[in-house]
């Protein structure tokens, strides 16, 4: 059994424009590690949304991912606004983002349907006024 | 289709990749915006928008898509062709709108995701 691979990113909450580069980041490290193309996307694309929704929603966080012999785990932190209703939250085209984030690409409510449905677990923890903690896993087996 | 073709289709002018035009394409996918673009995954895709800022290429790149059209003759940014050289993705732009551009490659047989009725 070999040790788990750790990459952590703290997310800068207050650049747009470099939005994204920790999951872009990992897949370079996923790639190296040779991981199937596959795995590589659906774990970059449910960190990218994860990463892009910290910035816009939550001011910036840190994130981890976490690569063992069965699983890619990625852990979102932050300690933004919280989320007052995660159900609603999770529904597709629900999105608080106001037109300023519109008219950047984003706040079409896609982006945690999308981490839910390229993941095989998802668990959001969330508390209003202290913060987010997202966690994903993506089985390699 | 060619990337050669997609070009020629939408009378596109190259930002980059253009050492990458004999490169093949086998859907696409129209969209300003990008969680509409991350919720649909297809190989070898082009990617048609009207939005230009960083946030573009990194989706482009998330999803493994090879060519981005730039729909309205927007111009990329600096930083966007920067990104988009590294990734080694075919940037262009046309005249053409969104509506258009999608409609002519579409007619020419790069189509999009079935939708199931079920
Ligand atoms: N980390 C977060 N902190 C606080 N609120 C969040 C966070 N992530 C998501 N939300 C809330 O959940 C809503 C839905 O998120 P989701 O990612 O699905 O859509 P969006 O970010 O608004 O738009 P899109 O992802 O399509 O660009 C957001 O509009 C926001 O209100
Ligand atoms: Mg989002």
């Amino acid at each position: 059994m070999t040790e788990p691979l750790v990459f952590r990113f703290n997310v800068d909450g207050s650049d747009f424009t470099s939005a994204g580069q920790a999951s872009v980041h990992v897949k370079k490290n996923l790639r190296e590690l040779g991981l199937p193309p596959e795995i590589i996307r659906r774990v970059s694309i449910a960190m990218y949304e994860g990463e892009i929704n910290m910035v816009i929603h939550a001011n910036g966080g840190v994130a981890e991912v976490i690569v063992s012999e069965d699983a890619v785990e990625i852990v979102l932190k932050d300690q933004g606004p919280g989320i007052p209703n995660v159900e609603q939250a999770m529904q597709e085209g629900f999105s608080t983002a106001p037109s300023s984030v519109q008219s950047l690409g984003f706040g079409a409510g896609m982006g945690l349907p999308n981490m839910k449905r390229y993941t095989d677990t998802m668990e959001i923890e969330t508390e209003v006024g202290v913060g987010t903690t997202i966690r994903m896993k993506i089985f390699l087996k | 289709m060619k990337i050669a073709t997609v070009r020629e289709l939408l009378n596109a002018e190259i930002v980059c990749g253009e050492e990458l035009l004999e490169e093949h394409v086998y859907s696409a996918c129209g969209s300003d915006m990008m969680s509409d673009v991350l919720a649909y995954v297809k190989d070898q895709a082009v990617l048609l928008t009207g939005l230009v800022n960083s946030q573009v290429i990194r989706t482009a790149e998330m999803m493994d898509m090879v060519c981005i059209v730039l729909v309205r003759s927007k111009k990329p940014t600096e930083e966007m062709v920067r990104l988009a050289k590294a990734s080694g993705i075919v940037m262009m732009t046309t005249e053409y709108r969104m509506y258009d551009a999608c409609g002519m490659l579409y007619a020419n047989g790069l189509i999009g995701k079935k939708v199931r009725h079920d």
